[in-house]
Parts: C-alpha cells; structure tokens; sequence
C-alpha cells in the first residue's frame, strides 16, 4: 500500500471538533489523528520537530486505546507546556509505545487558538476500510 | 428538530413522553423558533438520559441545549441514591464547575471609556490567558491538597479577596466532602502551575455595561443599575477538572457493565452513587468545584489589583459566583414529598427560588442572581431564580448562548482580525493570542442569547433582571 494514502482531517461538531487520522496501518492512523489534534490548536508546520518525548498507553480494546493514546498526547502538553508535530507509533498486545517530536510553546510563534480538554467517546471510531486504510477518530472538547 | 415528537405543554415546554427503556419522560424548555433549530442530537441525548438508574420525575434541557457528551450541554438530570440512582462523570463534563462571577464596581461608562485601551491592555497583561499560560503561583503538594479542600476559601485565607466574596460564592466558597486523595497525581500536575488562568475557548473575562433594566426591585437589591460597568468573568477548573472528567469517565464507562448499567452511550459513564466508584468521583469532583472556586477567587485579587491602578476608590464587590458544569445534593419536592437528589447540570445554572437557605442573606427573600454568559461581542444577563422554576426544573435555568455552529464552520465564515476590527467599531475591544480562536468564538456561531434568555424568561425558569453589553473583552 502507498504511504500516500496517510493524512488528518478534522470533522464537525456542534460544539467542538472531530479529530481523524487515516492511514496503511492502526499506528499509521493513530499518527495521523495526532497531527489532526495539533492542528486543532495551530498549524503543525509552525512546529519544530526539536524535542522527542516517549508516550505510552494501555487499554482493553482498540477503540479505548485510541483515546487513551490522544489524551496521554493531552497530558504531555498541558504539563510539558510543548506542541508536536511528529510521531511515531507501536501498537503491540493493545499497547501504545509512541514517540513526538515537538518545542515548547512560544504564544507569538504558535498563536494557540484554543487548548484540548480531552478526548471523548463521541464519533469514536477505529475501523479498517474495505480499501485496507485504517481510520481513527473521536470528537476532541475544547 | 422536528416538532411533532414532541407534546407540547405550554407555549415554552415540550414534552416527550416515555417509551421503551425511558424510566421518565424527558422535557426540553425552549420557544418554538429554539427548538427547530435545535440538532436531533439534544432528542437522542435527554432521551438517552431518562434511560439511567433512579432518575426522578423527568430529565430537562435548558433553551441553550445543544449536542454534548452523553448528556446534551443544557441539561438536568436528578438521581436518588436510594433508588439506585447513578453519578455520571459525562452528566457533569469535562470542565468542572466551570462558571461565572460577577463584580459590581461602583463605575460608570463615562469612567471606562477614557481608559478603556489601556485598561484592556493592563487586564489583558495581569490575567493569563490562552493555552499554554501560567499563573503567578505554583502549588506544591501541600498547598494543592489545601486548595482542594478549601476552595475559595483557601484563597482568600492567602490573601486573595475577602470573607464578603465567599458569602456571595455558591457553598460559601468552600464544597463541602472533597476528597483531594481521589485525585490522580496526573490531575494536581496539570493544575499545578495553571491556578489563577482564564483558559480558552468560550472563555472569558468582561468590562460590561449595565444596558438595560428589567425588573427595577431585584436589580437595585442585587446593586445594578443603568449604565454602572460589571467584571464578569467565565472559567473552571482548569487542566485538573480536564483530568479527573477524562480519567473517571474511562472507569465508569468499562465499570458500568459490573454494575448491571446498561449505557446507552459510552459517554453517558455513570456509577451509582453509593459504590465505592461513585463516591471517588464524588470526592475529586468536588475538589475539583473547590479548584475552580479557587480560580476565580484568583482571577478576582488579579482583577481588583488592575482596577486599583485606574480607579484607586473603587471597590469591586462580589455580586455571585455560580457554577454551570456540576453535580450536588440539593433537597427537592417530588409528589408532595421532600428528596435529597444529586442534581446534575451539565451546562445549566442553578437558579434557586426566594427563601432556600443556600441564597446568600443580603439576597434570601428575593432569590438567587442567575449569571448568564454571553458570547464575544454579545450581550449578558443577569436573571433571578423563581419559586415556579424550583417546581420546573429543578431550579436551574441556561447557562449562555449556546452554540449553533461548529468551531470549522466559524473559521470559514469569520476572519479573526475582521472580527476584532467591526468589535472595536462598536465599541468593543478584544484581546486574545490567537486570531483564529476569536473566528472560533464568532458571536454569530452562537444562537441569539437574547432569544434563549426570553425562554428561560417565559418559560418560567428565572426572571429576568438585567442585560449588560461588553466594552473590553480578554478571550482565552
């Protein structure tokens, strides 16, 4: 499968947004909705790559580790005050074993438009498709 | 939404009667227009709550009701413990006990207006905002615990405001049974350096006007008058009411099933109340009440010192403090019957009617101020609980605008510098980080509040008393 087929999107909800990574795996997928959560709040082009922090994850199935993963992504900006803009993800035995690259936030460089509370139960979904991409999504409160 | 799911009660009170796994029927108060507009989601979601274990009489939804998490944003819902009654962490939110208070200053317009760019420059520099802002103190774990515990309180013993500011703070400034060991050291990491922030998105802190008067008794009882300038200020417990809502919400949702809860939405995460989980949240979510207490109380002191630098006379008091994201044991009367109920109001203000004992004393006879939010650029409101809506929904009314569109939807449609630019024409001036998070909170993504106010109003579940218009608006 092509690499190409891996991107982020976001979709709508009343009150806030939907975060949804696609990709040529789960992990691929996983990588994918983290950029999307990020671009929630800036563009992930402003960010430098500079930082890598390890992040890890576990959940009874794989719908629970998807939020798991994007809410421990949560933790690690609120108290590391940082962004990321690239990921690396392994999911083995319904584990998470992630890394981002990211910077501290500068509020000048990075104008946040808005912080994530967390990651919710809402449009959660992680499926593989018929044409084998993987997707997973949730709605995030702002 | 369409209409004709619905009985219709009155003018202002729509009925859906229940069916199926409904244990009560679940009632939306809004006016016709409100509810068309409102998303079939508000249906699926106050359904989905008169689905849960010893709900009583029915589950309400507020005129600003619109798509939640589990429970609609606008909704009520009672549970009796005794009957098997559950505590949700969805029916509560992610922001917990995010709300809003309100100091009167004593000022006029014509006293702001000729400083008004620089004292929006000097509040704008003085309170934090945005993501990744911190405030002026770091706790450590000592003083978090004491926080927890105290609230308000224990703000104001550091010197953060007075004792007249608790005894205008709903639970006088201090939740009663926190239990800051049921709050994950996760939780007290993410709050530690936040205390005394705005936050983001809808939040917010305003320079209003008193623009016009309803009710002319409750507005001089509660200190209003035309043309007087009011802070308001719009916030919650910060990163550890984020933290506890993400964490309990993930253990009540795989523990619903070991205790017989059949969820209709993963969202909907609930325990009873008397289990050994349900009473955990019940002591974090209540540290976290104290957290946003304390947070506000913070805000105040930073508020007051900028205040003092412009006008040295003026003395802001405290005219109330409620909270919107929450759930507490209230006593209410079911069939002739007096019940001790955890109220949850996800999204909706608790408006108590003349006489409850929780009213602070200068207001016990009238009732309690209703602070409404509104939206950037928009118009606030000041209500007064009512005998009729303690009957009605629990005395508890809408808490903003409500938003009518996705934060998407808003960027396309608005430029942030745009926005600030027509704002600034009419007199209103903003100061936030971030563009694009102005576009976000467009007022025009938002329904009318004045619309929504006039149901809460008609329908009978506040009164209203007063409506106050922005000049200097600090966003997150």
């Amino acid at each position: 499968m092509q690499t190409t087929i891996n991107r982020w999107e976001h979709f709508p909800h009343q009150a806030d947004i939907g975060v949804r990574g696609i990709g040529s795996s789960k992990e691929k997928a996983f990588e994918q909705a983290a950029i999307a959560l990020i671009a929630v709040i800036t563009d992930p082009q402003l960010i430098s790559p500079e930082i890598a922090v390890t992040i890890s994850c576990q959940a009874p199935d794989s719908e629970l580790l998807f939020v798991d993963w994007l809410n421990a992504l949560i933790y690690e900006i609120a108290t590391r005050k940082m962004l990321f803009s690239r990921f690396e993800v392994i999911i083995k035995n319904s584990r998470v074993e992630a890394t981002a690259w990211g910077e501290k936030i500068q509020t000048s460089k990075h104008k946040p438009a808005v912080e994530v509370k967390g990651a919710t139960y809402t449009d959660l979904h992680v499926r593989q498709e018929e044409n084998g991409a993987w997707i997973a999504q949730c709605v995030v409160d702002v | 939404m369409d209409t004709s799911l619905f009985t219709r009660q009155s003018e202002y009170e729509w009925r859906i009667e229940s069916t199926g796994k409904m244990r009560v029927p679940a009632i939306i108060y809004a006016s016709e227009a409100l509810l068309r507009e409102m998303d079939h989601k508000v249906y699926e979601q106050i359904t989905n709550v008169t689905t849960l274990p010893g709900i009583e009489k029915a589950a309400y939804a507020m005129p600003d009701a619109h798509w939640g998490y589990g429970f609609p944003i606008g909704g009520v819902a009672a549970f009796d413990a005794d009957r098997g009654g559950v505590i949700s962490a969805g029916g509560v939110g992610f922001d917990i006990s995010c709300g809003v208070r309100n100091l009167l200053t004593g000022l006029t317009a014509a006293d702001i207006i000729p400083v008004q760019k620089k004292l929006a420059d000097a509040l704008y520099d003085k309170i934090p905002a945005g993501m990744g802002s911190t405030g002026h103190l770091s706790l450590n774990s000592t003083e978090m615990d004491a926080m927890l515990s105290g609230g308000a309180r224990w703000a104001v013993e550091r010197g953060y405001g007075t004792v007249e500011d608790l005894e205008h703070t709903e639970e006088r400034g201090c939740m009663a049974g926190a239990q800051p060991e049921q709050v994950s050291d996760h939780a007290k990491k993410r709050q530690r350096d936040e205390m005394g922030t705005l936050g983001s998105g809808n939040h917010y802190l305003e320079i209003q006007r008193v623009a016009e008067i309803f009710d002319a008794n409750t507005a001089n009882a509660f200190g209003l008058h035309t043309d007087n300038i009011v802070v308001s200020i719009h916030c919650g417990s910060r990163g550890l009411g984020h933290q506890i809502g993400t964490e309990f919400l993930r253990t009540m949702a795989i523990a619903a099933a070991e205790y017989g809860i059949d969820l209709p939405d993963r969202e909907l995460a609930c325990a009873p109340i008397h289990s050994p989980l349900g009473q955990d949240y019940l002591g974090a979510m209540r540290a976290a009440i104290n957290c946003a207490l304390a947070n506000r109380q913070i805000i105040t002191h930073l508020v007051r010192q900028v205040f003092a630098a412009f006008f040295p006379q003026a003395e802001l008091r405290l005219l109330y403090d409620v909270s919107h994201n929450t759930c507490k044991v209230e006593e209410h009367i079911i069939n002739g019957t007096l019940k001790r109920l955890y109220i949850h109001r996800k999204g909706a203000t608790r408006a108590f009617g003349p006489g409850h004992p929780d009213i602070p004393q200068a207001f016990r006879a009238i009732g309690q101020p209703v602070l409404i939010g509104g939206t950037m650029g928009t118009s606030s409101y000041i209500l007064v609980g009512t005998s009729e809506g303690m009957a009605r929904s629990f005395g508890s009314a809408c808490h903003g605008a409500g938003r009518s569109m996705s934060r998407h939807q808003a960027t396309r449609q608005w430029w942030g510098h745009t926005l600030v630019d027509e704002l600034a024409h009419q007199g209103i001036l903003i100061r936030s980080p971030s563009l694009r998070g102005i576009a976000e909170e467009a007022p025009g993504a938002y329904k009318d509040v004045s619309a929504v106010v006039d149901a809460a109003d008609q329908g009978k579940l506040a009164r209203k008393v007063a409506k106050l218009v922005p000049l200097i608006c600090i966003k997150g």
